[in-house]
């Protein structure tokens, strides 16, 4: 059976079955959290889809290094993929952030270091989709666009080291700036990388559709412009 | 249950976002399949 057959016949299964098992964890395994309440449980959709868009945007800039390399406009396609599936993650963290921070913060949103770099991520793979989108397909465009990919990705690592070296209100999630962990815990950890998870099979899932789609649409464009020269 | 409305929001949030994507991947591939539909029409010629 070939491996597109595969993630055909069983990626939405899982990314269902992990996405079920992940809602038990959270609110039948994972305690209460002592100081902030109920609402507490957002973390793990919150943290969840923010691993889940660093792994997106960490695609992207792979596979655009490929492309460039190797010029194969199949791996255009998946960074494409995972740049617009990123992007939607990525939304979901500075959506999610804000609705968690009012109760515990009193405020929505705080110019902290790491509030203020994901968005800067998040703007930067929006300009990459605009540029996909209004660009059309010539190769230069592409090229330019896994420039942006690649360039993009910078951002991740900063995100990841400004909770500790960086002046700010956002807490560490597995580490504190303490040495100590987030997550005092187990079941709470646990909940944490099923959801983490269980994110990862929607994402393969999005990514394989989206991509399936991107290699018919470029595929019909270059009929239409055949059939157009005669 | 304080700010219960909070959990509620943020993870429709995330529901509502997967399954309107998923909506648009769908809607996205049926406009691809009549495009290939035209295409073959096209290729064929009128008979």
């Amino acid at each position: 059976m070939r491996l597109q057959n595969v993630c055909d016949r069983w990626l939405p299964w899982a990314a269902g079955c992990g996405m079920i098992i992940a809602l038990y964890c959270i609110f039948l395994v994972a305690p209460t959290e002592r100081d902030q309440g109920i609402v507490q449980r957002i973390f793990y959709f919150h943290v969840s889809s923010a691993w889940t868009a660093f792994i997106a945007f960490g695609t992207v800039a792979f596979t655009s290094g490929c492309y460039l390399w190797s010029g194969k406009e199949r791996y255009d396609q998946v960074a494409q993929s995972a740049a617009e599936v990123g992007v939607l993650f990525c939304s979901f963290v500075l959506i999610t952030g804000p609705i968690w921070a009012k109760p515990i913060w009193g405020t929505y949103w705080q110019w902290d270091p790491r509030l203020t770099q994901t968005l800067i991520l998040w703007t930067i793979y929006v300009s990459y989709l605009m540029l996909r989108a209004f660009g059309g397909r010539d190769d230069l465009v592409r090229r330019w666009a896994a420039v942006l990919g690649i360039f993009g990705v910078i951002g991740i690592p900063i995100i990841i080291v400004s909770v500790r070296l960086l002046p700010g209100i956002h807490p560490a999630v597995l580490m504190t700036k303490e040495g100590t962990s987030g997550l005092p815990d187990p079941r709470m950890r646990l909940a944490l990388y099923v959801t983490a998870f269980a994110f990862l099979l929607v994402f393969t899932w999005m990514v394989h559709l989206r991509t399936r789609l991107q290699r018919v649409a470029d595929r019909i464009a270059m009929m239409q412009a055949d059939l157009r020269a005669g | 249950m304080e700010f219960l409305g909070s959990l509620f929001a943020a993870y429709s949030v995330i529901w509502i976002g997967i399954f309107l994507y998923l909506l648009r991947l769908t809607r996205r591939t049926r406009q691809v399949e009549d495009e290939i539909e035209v295409l073959r029409k096209q290729a064929v010629g009128p008979r």
